[in-house]
């Protein structure tokens, strides 16, 4: 038989600290990783404004209509500016806008709407996933083999090769926000006798409007901002855009030929071009979260 | 015989009726379509792999494997080599990739563990997201006017008195590796951040507050619980950031220096493949054209590696917590 020894009383027993102590190791630990982590969040978005630092105190400075205007000087020449460059860029995002999107809503609908659980769906969102991670130059690479060896360098050229970069974003956006369409929606549709067109046209699209132009906008941002495809089919010019089928100048190409330069009046510039750059970018950054923002 | 009533409703002509015979036909054309645009992409990589295949292929026969080993860079003579630009590639990556990762893990955790109220870690989160949004060439600039200035002096530090490190082994004279692979970890950062944001969300909430429970300090809990349970997702980051840092080119470009050597030291200038074909391209010649696009053919396969890699892990993941 157990017994229970019941003359002690029971304050008398001894009880586990419970409570937690300030300086025992694992809190102490415990507040040195917190501290680190803090070092590292605080470390980690310092470059962001240095960067927004440099572009406005260097770019700023120089940024005026001459600049937003004028032809990329030449070696010695002073003043000048990249009004041809900012031109090249919007056209050859344009022409890349109008290629990808329309080919990536159709297919977002197929791995959205139509077939998601299909083996081709499957093998496509794999793909689509794949070319997300895909180096930008090698688009421009294929671009170069598939287009410029038989018609020179185009505008036409570096926005193919911008599309095939888009067009991956595009798709998956598009397929994200048409999977948020509550499914009662698109049942009650079906349920009244809509063919699955009709769904996806009345149905599917305007709802998922937002989510699908935040996608967009985020994929032009990143092609605004690219630089390493377009050396391979856009090359540079120095004077404004007079056809498609001519090199093109754009705003990253610039920086980067004008950052490598001795000169002060091309280094100012190629700042005041990233300032451009930047706020082109941004302008489309903030539009995609100001659309995709989710309406409460 | 009764007449059908549903005869006289469509009769009666109201606003319902069934899809037209033309309903049906635009209905099959536009799945059609539909179909073939997303069986487009799948063809669009096999065209790119069969075109960037197609436009190496003079330099493959020529070249052969020798080309993948070969250290000499020599337009004149027809010698081309890329294991420095394989050895620069890789070197440069794996470094920002400890840098990057060790950031992008640490910044994960910082948004997701409470540390910050919700709010405050959402305009956070934008913080990091805009770093993602800046083009690599202003990272270039930025890096060839702000970084190499900045990393200069510690680097002539570091060489006088740990010279003998093979890592300092060399004097920083301008652009280098240092702050190429700087500039790359700023790069992939908000890629591994958002990717080990989204492995941390996964986790049931009920994981961490059963943590909690037990009595565990937070990092108890953050080191024990969470990591172990995010790892497949945190790895899943970590590759795919790698891939990213692979394949990046123009800040590159602009910071590593294109020299065409091996050298461990952190200050010595190196090349990439992607920097490679950016810096040789614009004046290369017929021969040397065919030469790089064998280095975009051997880029294009390690990029698809890793993030073939990377990919299978995360969709290992995202099974393993919603058991799909």
């Amino acid at each position: 038989m157990m017994s229970i020894d019941l003359t002690t009383s029971p304050d008398a027993m001894p009880r586990p600290r419970l409570e937690r102590q300030a300086f025992e190791l694992r809190a102490l630990t415990s507040g040195l990783l917190t501290l680190l982590t803090w070092t590292i969040a605080i470390l980690g978005s310092i470059p962001l404004f240095s960067v927004i630092f440099m572009l406005v105190s260097e770019g700023g400075a120089r940024l005026d209509w001459q600049a937003l205007t004028a032809l990329p000087p030449a070696g010695f020449e002073l003043g000048g500016g990249f009004g041809n460059a900012i031109v090249g860029t919007l056209v050859m995002v344009g022409i890349a806008t109008a290629i990808s999107v329309p080919f990536g809503l159709l297919a977002a609908i197929y791995l959205a709407v139509l077939g998601p659980h299909s083996q081709v769906a499957n093998v496509a969102r794999f793909v689509a996933k794949t070319l997300t991670g895909f180096p930008s130059i090698l688009a421009g690479v294929f671009v170069y083999g598939v287009l410029v060896i038989s018609f020179g360098y185009s505008a036409l050229a570096g926005g193919v090769a911008l599309a095939v970069l888009m067009l991956p974003t595009v798709i998956l956006a598009a397929e994200e926000a048409m999977k948020q369409v509550p499914t009662r929606m698109t049942d009650a549709a079906y349920g009244m006798g809509c063919t699955r067109s009709q769904v996806i046209w009345k149905v599917v699209l305007p709802t998922g409007v937002p989510g699908i132009l935040t996608g967009v906008m985020l994929a032009v941002a990143g092609a605004a901002g690219e630089s390493a495809p377009l050396l391979f089919t856009a090359l540079f010019s120095n004077y404004y855009l007079s056809e498609l089928m001519e090199p093109t100048a754009s705003l990253s190409i610039l920086i980067y030929n004008f950052s490598a330069m001795p000169f002060q009046n091309q280094i100012e510039l190629a700042w005041a071009a990233s300032l451009v750059l930047v706020l082109i970018v941004l302008v489309f950054n903030i539009l995609a979260r100001v659309i995709g923002r989710p309406k409460v | 015989m009764a007449s059908n009533p549903f005869d006289k409703m469509t009769s009666a002509g109201g606003v319902s009726r069934p899809p037209s015979a033309s309903d049906q036909l635009a209905d099959r054309v536009f799945r059609a379509v539909a179909f073939s645009c997303a069986a487009l992409i799948i063809v669009l990589l096999l065209f790119i792999m069969w075109e960037l295949g197609g436009l190496a292929l003079p330099a493959i026969s020529q070249h052969g494997l020798g080309f993948i080993t070969g250290t000499t860079w020599n337009v004149s003579r027809a010698e081309f080599g890329v294991l420095p630009e394989i050895w620069g590639t890789l070197y440069s990556s794996l470094i920002a990739l400890l840098l990057g990762g060790t950031f992008g893990i640490g910044i994960a955790i910082f948004l997701t563990q409470d540390f910050i109220h919700a709010r405050l870690a959402a305009v956070f989160r934008t913080i990091v997201e805009l770093l993602a949004a800046i083009p690599s060439v202003v990272y270039g600039l930025w890096g060839i006017y702000v970084v190499i200035p900045l990393l200069r002096p510690a680097a002539e530090w570091l060489h006088q008195h740990l010279g003998f490190v093979p890592l300092f082994g060399t004097d920083m004279s301008g652009p280098g590796l240092a702050p190429a692979a700087l500039v790359l970890a700023i790069m992939i950062l908000p890629t591994v951040a958002a990717i080990s944001v989204d492995a941390f969300r996964r986790i049931p909430y009920k994981v961490k507050e059963a943590a909690y429970g037990m009595g565990t300090t937070r990092w108890e809990a953050i080191l024990k619980v969470m990591l172990p349970t995010a790892s497949s997702g945190l790895l899943a980051a970590l590759v795919l950031g790698f891939g990213r840092a692979l394949g990046e080119t123009m800040a590159l470009a602009m910071l590593i220096g294109n020299s065409n050597q091996i050298n461990l030291s952190l200050f010595a200038p190196a090349n990439t493949l992607a920097s490679l074909l950016a810096s040789s391209f614009p004046e290369a010649g017929q021969i040397e054209v065919q030469a790089l696009m064998y280095a975009a053919v051997v880029l294009l396969a390690i990029t698809l590696i890793v993030n073939i890699v990377g990919l299978g892990i995360q969709q290992y993941t995202v099974r393993k917590f919603e058991g799909k």
